[in-house]
């Protein structure tokens, strides 16, 4: 290795995380779906809560790009419009593709109107027909006849988020409570932990439903989003609180710490100048673990239907139209906001080992 | 080790009278009991009760007396009578609704927990012995979709799998024949065809995370010089490495709380639910939306009880597998 001597604390942490491959992959990832979760009204082609009644469980279009014309082939990307026809013999619908009737796509077209945050009034979106009036389903349909991408995409806002306030609300708690244990130590310190113990040793999952149908139905969806967190956070302090207390007591002992102390450093500026520089990487690696577990909490309360509830749309929700066999076996692709499950707990988990990592940059 | 046990139990006890309270109070502080979705009930049917007749409703139930003292003619009914209370839904003592399907619950737990075990532990030791192979990789890979995969997601999968492709009656823990059929010996078979995939369902995040944990704990411990010494010594490999390094390696589980039953436990809810099991999951599930009180508080008394004493088996088994563990375990108590 070279002479790294000279390199402070945060450069040797961030060396060490850039020689982890998996982790730079998954920190792109995640930024990407953090990107995706704050433009969706942008990146959706359609607004989530439009429906056809004729494009029920539409299968996905394919995308083409050349068009041949009467004036000859050009770049137009393209799909060709759907039929559909009653099979009699078995009742369903089924759907083909119609070369005569080509809808043509374009980047950056006027669409659906949305308010962007809530705030801005637009309708550009990045991809979609250039004629407003025509739909495209790229995923597929759901059993309204809504656009399971555009949907899924606007899931992404609330599945991601709920994951990083249910962590930030258990890491205020966990910091605060773990704090208090490791600075009073003792008899405060034993029954903190005998709480933490007990508490983990309570299976979550049943004392979650227990909490979370509790919540009436007719709750609005933004305090029903602030219960689903706090419900999940009241479980997920514990984890956290454990590490911070366990940093904080081996720290203590540190004989740089008492070396500062011994030089007549004041107690605020041996925590922010010599322990936050030392735990803060654990803690991030420690947080950024416990989102997929969030995520994935939200999105099985929410599929059980206890958790959020339409018109909510989050992944958990997206899921609950995919209950059924034989929505495997006919429409598999309302099975994608599972993949974005499963795409994003990866990268996070990636992260967070790569993060992990390199919080302790002078390990072998 | 009976001094350890002793304290273990008393601690246990404690335990189990805190669950008793969280169980109750959990279900009874929420705003809204059975008598309210009576009432609304009655409201879509065009029925108005009056305010004395819903007054009359709770008295029947025994709703209208505060929280604590319902608490404790629960507790005392247990304890004196054995009653668990009465379902409100199910108009049935609570007892005669859960007896079998604690049973099974239990049983698929300790099922998932032994599968965990017994593919973790060997996959763990390969995957860190032939560290950087191509199996290590592949089980590097499969626990890190393991673990990413909802438990719900991967039961719809293995459904439709076993539906498409093995043509098994769907969902369940029994074919159709034998759900109410007494026990016999084509029964069990018939339940240990149905079981494997919630075992799997339910086994693989915790199978992901031993073989990860077992992997990186045994990597710590196989350049370390007493390895070294007894290969010197001229002990065989495969021995040498069960004798020292993977007791070495096991040890952390215990030390940093062995919490996977309770997640075996846990989970086993939400994979019930979908799939169908005749466990207590879609009984508990059914009886919190219908705000059904006795029912409710006593499968998640039951529930926390299971995952506590599972924890408390699955210590003690390692402390028989580990000397190590034991003097730990002794240490620790002295604290």
């Amino acid at each position: 290795m070279t002479y790294v001597a000279h390199l402070s604390h945060s450069q040797l942490v961030m060396r060490r995380f850039l020689r982890h491959r998996l982790g730079i992959f998954g920190g792109v990832m995640t930024l990407l779906i953090y990107l995706v979760a704050a433009f969706v009204e942008f990146l959706a082609p359609h607004a989530p809560d439009t429906y056809l009644a004729k494009d029920v469980y539409a299968p996905p279009q394919s995308m083409h790009w050349i068009l041949d014309g009467p004036d000859g082939r050009r770049f137009q990307p393209h799909v060709y419009s759907l039929r559909s026809t009653t099979d009699y013999n078995t009742g369903q619908r089924v759907f083909e593709e119609d070369p005569d009737r080509v809808i043509e796509l374009g980047f950056l077209v006027r669409g659906d109107s949305y308010k962007f945050w809530g705030l801005i009034s637009a309708n550009l979106h990045f991809i979609g027909p250039k004629d407003p009036g025509e739909r495209v389903y790229f995923l597929g349909a759901d059993r309204l006849g809504r656009d399971v991408l555009s949907r899924t995409i606007y899931a992404t806002r609330v599945s991601m988020t709920i994951g990083l306030v249910g962590v930030g609300i258990s890491l205020v708690l966990g910091i605060a409570i773990g704090g208090i244990s490791g600075y009073f130590g003792g008899i405060v310190d034993l029954a903190i932990q005998r709480l933490i113990e007990f508490l983990q040793s309570l299976p979550s999952i049943p004392l979650w439903i227990g909490l979370a149908a509790a919540i009436p139905p007719t709750t609005p969806p933004i305090r029903t989003y602030f219960f689903i967190t706090a419900i999940l956070s009241i479980i997920g302090w514990t984890g956290l609180a454990r590490v911070v207390r366990g940093r904080f007591m081996s720290l203590k002992d540190e004989n740089f710490i008492k070396a500062a102390l011994l030089d007549g450093n004041r107690p605020v500026r041996i925590i922010r100048r010599h322990m936050v520089p030392n735990f803060l990487s654990h803690i991030i690696a420690v947080v950024t673990l416990a989102i997929p577990g969030m995520i994935i909490a939200e999105t099985s309360l929410s599929f059980l239907g206890i958790g959020l509830r339409p018109p909510v749309v989050s992944w958990g929700v997206l899921l609950q139209e995919a209950q059924t066999l034989r929505s495997i076996a006919t429409d598999p692709w309302l099975f994608l906001p599972g993949a974005a499950v499963v795409v994003a707990v990866l990268s996070l988990n990636f992260l967070g080992d790569g993060l992990r990592d390199a919080a302790d940059p002078y390990a072998n | 080790m009976a001094r350890f046990l002793a304290r273990r139990l008393v601690l246990m006890l404690l335990t189990v009278i805190a669950i008793s309270v969280i169980s109750f109070f959990i279900i009874i502080l929420p705003p809204g009991d059975f008598v309210d979705r009576l009432v609304q009930e009655a409201n879509q049917y065009g029925e108005n009760l009056e305010p004395h007749e819903i007054e009359d409703l709770r008295r029947n139930y025994g709703l209208d007396r505060s929280a604590v003292e319902q608490y404790f003619v629960w507790i005392r009914n247990i304890l004196f009578r054995g009653d668990f209370g009465y379902s409100f839904g199910w108009d049935l003592p609570v007892s005669e609704l859960i007896g079998q399907r604690l049973g099974l619950t239990a049983f698929l737990s300790v099922v998932t927990l032994l599968f965990v075990w017994i593919v973790a532990i060997p996959v763990g030791i390969y995957a860190a012995v032939r560290k950087y192979s191509l199996g290590d990789y592949v089980f590097t890979f499969l626990g890190f979709i393991g673990l990413a995969i909802p438990n719900f997601l991967l039961a719809l999968v293995l459904l439709y799998i076993s539906f498409r492709y093995f043509g098994q009656s769907v969902g369940g823990l029994f074919s159709p024949e034998y759900v109410n059929a007494p026990w016999t010996f084509a029964r069990f078979a018939d339940l240990l065809s149905h079981l494997w995939i919630p075992v799997i369902v339910l086994g693989t995040a915790g199978t992901a995370e031993i073989i990860r944990k077992i992997r990186a704990n045994l990597l710590d411990e196989l350049h370390r010089p007493y390895v070294l010494t007894a290969r010197a010594k001229g002990l065989g490999e495969t021995y040498l490495l069960l004798k020292y390094p993977v007791r070495h390696s096991l040890n952390p589980f215990v030390s940093e709380l062995n919490d996977l039953f309770v997640k075996i436990v846990s989970g086993e809810t939400i994979v019930a639910v979908v799939l169908g099991l005749q466990t207590t999951g879609p009984l508990l599930l059914e009886a919190l939306k219908e705000e059904d009180l006795y029912l409710a508080s006593t499968l998640i008394m039951f529930l926390s009880f299971l995952a506590v004493l599972g924890t408390l088996f699955s210590d003690l088994l390692l402390m028989l597998l580990d000397p190590k563990i034991r003097r730990q375990a002794a240490s620790r108590e002295m604290m």
